[in-house]
């Protein structure tokens, strides 16, 4: 028998521990709560947060009051399943049901309110060779750096749409990578409108250093894109296109990623209203289910400033401080323009539709080409007769993906949100017997696609 | 170089890797060159989202499958296995991967 599962209630579970997620635990035991994070990384700080000695200071100081705070930090837990009200099951990466004989790899989380601080993915869009080795997401590159892989001298390109490439392409530049190109889809023009946005925002100005970088290096292309990455076992060099012109750049790694798409499998699961792909709230954050709150990138892609203001106003919501919560509020209804703009600027060019051939794979978990799902109807459809969507990512690259070239929305989440051990999934329906009868139907398949 | 202090040393694919303490898995096997998994086509595949999202990195650490191991720290005396390397000349490697799938 697994041992019986780490089993707890806490006044507030904040989920994700990024920027929005540890401003609202930290805000939260400030004010005397008990508060729980749990975070799929092994380490705190999120996507952005991450790499300890490099960090800014805003970023040291919120990780340092983490760890000077009584938060309960459940760090490495990955959030499966929602099977109750006012309940989550979270299961330990690394575990396995050997080893839940004498650990517990479950943890059963009871709590009174709940700050959904998923974060955000970069959006991928497939493209003849996407899935070659050492072709990346750019934050996905950055974030493998941040994590132990040296980058000097090797010669990147960076690729996609948004203020995150220029961010990644100097902090590689930084780290002693030889930076190609960036190559950002959309036209000088937009970018200059946003670029404007950025001075009515003192908190944005960082970004704005990341554009002079860029302007001096000259290797900063609008307009342009990769067509194709090329290479054997490996990636050996990128085809980029701008306009009628196209041409070919050796390099070690292509980090490419157009914009972001807010993680909300979660949410979704809970039951949370979403609204055109982003979780709606009230002023003070709070979801459709009461109780339930959402801080940070779920609720519109605004970066990391505005993230940390999500997650104090939900703290500050959930413990009662309503007077304060809405003060802070105000300042966050100041910072929604910098969202709009945001999104304005990283529009895709309808010509990325083009990218990928009918060879070209769409869902890498279950290698779906393009053609395959060219003739379905929708999601579901494409689902069931190519099974895209239906491998161990359970649709989260090739969604978005399939979102953009043919206008499908993922409908429907079905726990678990992640894959979970055999021992893990018995938990609900042995409680539930008296509810189900068909708890004998799990099996060894349950563990991987659910 | 790392301080021997603060390396860690590991297997990968039964082959010796040093590195710093607090590098992800799938930063050591980029840094060893060794694709992660076979697609269901038989594709070398490596490390895309880096963040937990893709299952791309998923390899065998210690004997227990389906590690993601972007999200995993490289501990010492750790044995990471990349069943890529297994089956990538393997005719049958579109029906054997698609099972590990």
């Amino acid at each position: 028998m697994p041992a019986s599962p780490a089993n707890d209630h806490f006044d507030l579970l904040v989920i994700g521990a990024g920027p929005a997620g540890i401003a609202a635990a930290v805000t939260a035991a400030d004010a005397g709560l008990r508060a729980a994070l749990v975070d799929d990384n092994p380490r705190p700080g999120g996507q952005i947060w991450r790499g300890g000695a490099h960090l800014p200071a805003p970023a040291r100081q919120w990780l340092a009051r983490l760890d000077g705070s009584s938060v309960v930090r459940l760090q490495g837990w990955r959030v499966f399943d929602a099977p109750e009200p006012n309940l989550v099951l979270a299961e330990q990466n690394g575990a396995t049901d050997k080893t839940a004989n004498a650990n517990p790899a479950l943890a059963v989380l009871h709590y009174g309110k709940l700050v959904l601080a998923t974060g955000a993915r970069e959006r991928f869009l497939p493209f003849p060779g996407w899935t070659l080795p050492n072709v990346m997401g750019a934050g996905g590159l950055d974030a493998l750096v941040r994590a132990g892989l040296p980058i000097a001298g090797k010669c990147v390109v960076v690729a996609g749409t948004g203020p995150l490439l220029l961010a990644v392409a100097a902090h590689l530049a930084e780290r002693g990578a030889r930076i190609a190109a960036v190559c950002e889809q959309a036209p000088r023009s937009r970018l200059a409108t946003f670029a404007a946005h950025l001075f009515f925002e003192p908190g944005k100005l960082w970004q704005g250093a990341r554009y002079r970088w860029a302007a001096r290096t000259g290797r900063f292309l609008t307009s342009c894109w990769p067509v194709a990455a090329l290479g054997g076992d490996r990636l050996r060099s990128v085809t980029l296109r701008r306009g009628s012109r196209q041409w070919n750049v050796a390099c070690d790694y292509l980090a490419c990623g157009f914009h972001l798409v807010p993680d909300t499998e979660l949410p979704a699961l809970l039951g949370c209203r979403i609204v055109d792909g982003f979780i709606a709230t009230d002023e003070l954050l709070e979801t459709s289910l009461p109780g339930v709150y959402c801080a940070g990138e779920p609720t519109g892609i605004g970066g990391v400033d505005l993230s940390v203001l999500e997650g104090q106003i939900a703290a500050l919501a959930v413990c009662g401080k309503t007077a304060e919560a809405r003060l802070l509020a105000r300042k966050r209804r100041r910072r929604l323009g910098f969202v709009h703009a945001l999104e304005q600027a990283c529009v895709l060019d309808p010509e990325l539709r083009a990218l990928a051939t009918n060879e070209t794979i769409v869902c890498r978990c279950e290698d779906v080409p393009c053609a395959a799902l060219r003739e379905r109807d929708g999601w579901r459809e494409a689902k069931l007769l190519t099974r895209c969507g239906m491998g161990p990512c359970q649709g989260r690259i090739c969604g978005a993906a399939a979102e953009f070239l043919f206008g499908w929305r993922a409908e429907s989440v079905r726990p678990p949100i992640f894959p979970a051990l055999v021992s893990s999934l018995a938990w609900g329906p042995a409680r539930q017997t008296q509810n189900f009868s068909a708890a004998g139907a799990l099996s060894e398949n349950s563990k991987e696609t659910p | 170089m790392p301080e021997p202090a603060s390396a860690v040393a590991l297997t990968v694919n039964g082959a010796l890797v040093t590195v710093e303490r607090g590098t992800t898995v799938a930063a050591a096997l980029l840094m060893a060159g060794v694709a992660t998994r076979t697609s269901v086509y038989g594709e070398p595949r490596a490390p895309l989202c880096g963040m937990g999202i893709c299952f791309e990195c998923r390899v065998t650490i210690d004997g227990v499958s389906h590690q993601r191991s972007c999200q995993i720290l490289c501990e010492p005396g750790m044995h990471v296995t990349a069943p890529a390397t297994e089956s990538t000349n393997n005719a049958e490697g579109r029906q054997s991967s698609h099972r590990e799938a």
